[in-house]
């Protein structure tokens, strides 16, 4: 019973850092109709720009702090580029066409940042722990063993929900935000601007990309795999539904546990490595049940 | 001047519901049909064959197939890989199991066993639509990649999981020249656009097309979403299935078994959209370009006498190809056939102004 929990436990914490990367997709979807495929990049860009700030500023009196705001203005930078070259030029149209061209900006970030920050493994330490703590050890027999950098993977991550939540119910860009992403038009009609909007969006999701990319950076070391975790996340999204930020955190924690579950106690009787297919099968089968995923908008279609 | 249907009367049924009704559209046709088939194979070199030619016309064939679901039917699909992988596998298995078979219909046999892989995974699309779907077709995707590189039987117990494959065969004629390869793929690729023009004009095209403008509409006026939904997977993965075997078989000819990754279902995905959803020439067209990109963008360092690390190449490469991806999907979001038909128009009056 233990090793259940352990497992659950971990699988869910897993998902946690899941639901970090789902989250960037979903706000991004919601805004402006776009699937963008480009946040695993961001993420590796996000993570690989802070981690080589960090070796290059190492003799100011804040590496940390510095590198930190100046990746964070870098991905500024980045959301007004997507916003002027990207979607600004294919406005209106088709869903299919701007999911290709963020396939391209996935493509060219990729590039970019190992062009310019170098294609090695780096390691990522700001002081997160490491060591394993043991929890509950009254009520199991040996405890529960769990990564504590995980569990600060989860704080952080209930964190970053909470402030989004916050930023888009009480502020005045997010009650904007929610306009758009209800209609377009009409949020344009009343005097919201959509080109600001959507380099805030992107804003907002290319620092989701980066505290999602010091969690994994520092959990895994800062290296190209983090640009992959973004087809980790896919099932996260159909699960949950494209259109919510709840859908994608209760995803992820579907997904990580299922994963880690089918691979301990399914694994073995087909040959292990199951961990790639599961979640998506497992989101498959989910919306054979619920076509628009948990949380998501049912459309009604009218002829 | 040049494009014009002026004094082309058509004065029986059959004129009229002829394949290129346009006199001028079939000289082009059979002007692309003669280069093809007699003027590049007197020109080209035997690195033109194995490096551009060959990989084109195959990869225009996944093309044509994954247009007919997504720009026919409207069934976005990032499983393209997938159905590649299992039309590799299957003509490999059938031919290595059955020796006696002729290759060529080993190769038709692995597009069947695609098309039974593609019905079985079209069927979500009934429930999901749009990006949901593809998505979920990436389902297929990582399956795929799972089964053929654990399940021992697909490799025939091959302990590096790598596949070398038999010399093709036909009726004691061996297809081992690059020359006589891509006469076999180029005649494969003919006779399969001519079915898929066929097939997009009739009656199960019309109903892909009313599928993907509007599905409820569609079943309102009496399509049946189910046939027409999965008859695209099983036409479309048939082609892609017969496209993987002879990508294995043709041109790659030993493969590792994350040859057909979710990376070539982005790249024959970007084949359709950069060259034109819905359109089969511009499925071929982008299906050149995608190919001849990489090798364009490796060789231009080089050639400006720029001496840079390979890892450096490759890394401007990728970063080069995403900003023209975006570059061309910004100017001409409809791709190379919009342009193509743009082009017609035009042709129309010039060199006159009305």
């Amino acid at each position: 019973m233990g090793f259940f929990v352990e497992v659950l436990i971990g699988g869910l914490m897993a998902g946690v850092l899941y639901s970090l990367v789902a989250l960037g997709f979903v706000l991004i979807f919601k805004a402006s109709g776009v699937f963008n495929f480009a946040q695993g990049a961001m993420v590796l860009f996000a993570a690989l720009t802070f981690v080589r700030l960090i070796d290059i500023l190492k003799d100011t009196f804040a590496p940390i702090m510095l590198s930190l705001l100046i990746t964070i203005a870098l991905m500024v930078v980045l959301a007004m580029a997507v916003e002027r070259l990207v979607l600004r030029p294919m406005v209106n149209q088709p869903g299919i066409s701007l999911f290709m061209a963020t396939l391209g900006i996935a493509y060219f970030l990729d590039g970019f940042g190992q062009t310019l920050w170098g294609s090695d493994i780096y390691t990522l330490d700001i002081g997160i722990p490491k060591e394993p703590l043991m929890l509950l050890e009254t009520v199991f027999e040996g405890g529960v063993l769990v990564a504590s950098e995980d569990l600060i993977a989860t704080v952080v991550a209930g964190l970053l929900v909470v402030v989004l939540a916050i930023f888009f119910q009480r502020t005045r860009v997010g009650r904007a935000l929610r306009a758009v992403a209800d209609d377009h038009q009409a949020a344009q009609s009343i005097g919201i601007p959509l080109n600001y909007i959507w380099v805030v969006v992107w804003t907002v999701a290319g620092l989701v990309a980066l505290v999602a990319g010091i969690i994994w950076g520092s959990k895994l070391g800062v290296q190209f795999s983090l640009s992959l975790i973004a087809l980790k996340a896919l099932p996260v999204l159909i699960l949950g539904g494209f259109e919510s930020v709840l859908g994608a955190i209760i995803g992820g924690l579907i997904i990580g546990a299922g994963e880690k579950l089918s691979e301990i106690y399914l694994g073995p009787y087909v040959g292990g490595g199951i961990e790639y297919w599961f979640a998506y099968m497992l989101a498959l089968f989910f919306l054979l049940f619920r076509p628009q995923g948990l949380f998501g908008e049912v459309h009604i279609d009218r002829v | 001047m040049f494009y014009r249907e002026t004094g082309q009367f058509k004065t029986s049924y059959q004129a009229d519901q002829a394949i290129f009704p346009i006199r001028q559209d079939r000289i082009f046709i059979l002007i692309w049909l003669l280069i093809g088939f007699a003027v590049i194979p007197l020109v080209a070199s035997e690195y033109a064959f194995r490096a551009i030619l060959i990989p084109v016309t195959i990869m225009g064939l996944a093309a044509l197939g994954l247009n007919i679901l997504v720009g026919y039917c409207g069934q976005v699909s990032l499983g393209t890989g997938a159905f590649m992988a299992v039309g590799a596998y299957a003509a490999y298995n059938f031919m290595i199991r059955v020796p006696e078979l002729n290759p060529l219909f080993c190769f038709v046999l692995g597009g069947l066993t695609a098309t039974g892989v593609g019905i079985l995974f079209g069927i979500p699309s009934l429930r999901i639509k749009g990006f949901y779907l593809a998505v979920a077709t990436l389902a297929l995707q990582f399956f795929t990649d799972w089964a053929f590189s654990r399940i021992g039987w697909f490799t025939n117990y091959t302990p590096s999981g790598s596949i070398a494959v038999q010399p093709v065969e036909v009726f004691g004629f061996a297809f081992n020249t690059p020359l006589r390869k891509y006469f076999l793929c180029l005649t494969i690729l003919s006779i399969f656009a001519l079915v898929a023009k066929n097939i997009v004009r009739g009656r199960i095209g019309r109903a892909w097309m009313a599928t993907r403008d509007m599905d409820v509409a569609a079943e309102i006026i009496g399509i049946r979403p189910m046939y027409a939904k999965l008859s695209a997977f099983a036409v479309s993965s048939f082609f892609i299935g017969i496209a993987g075997a002879l990508w294995a078989y043709i041109y790659l000819g030993s493969w590792e078994p994350l040859a057909f990754d979710i990376n070539v279902s982005f790249s024959v995905l970007f084949m359709v959209i950069i060259g034109g959803l819905g359109s089969i020439v511009g499925g071929l067209m982008g299906a050149a370009f995608i190919t001849l990109l990489p090798l364009m963008l490796n060789q231009l360092p080089s050639a400006m006498g720029f001496e840079i690390s390979t890892a450096l190449i490759k890394h401007l490469e990728i970063m080069i190809f995403g900003a023209l991806i975006i570059f061309f999907l910004a100017v001409e979001p409809l791709g190379f056939a919009r342009l193509w038909q743009i082009a017609k128009e035009k042709l129309r009056l010039w060199p006159f102004p009305h």
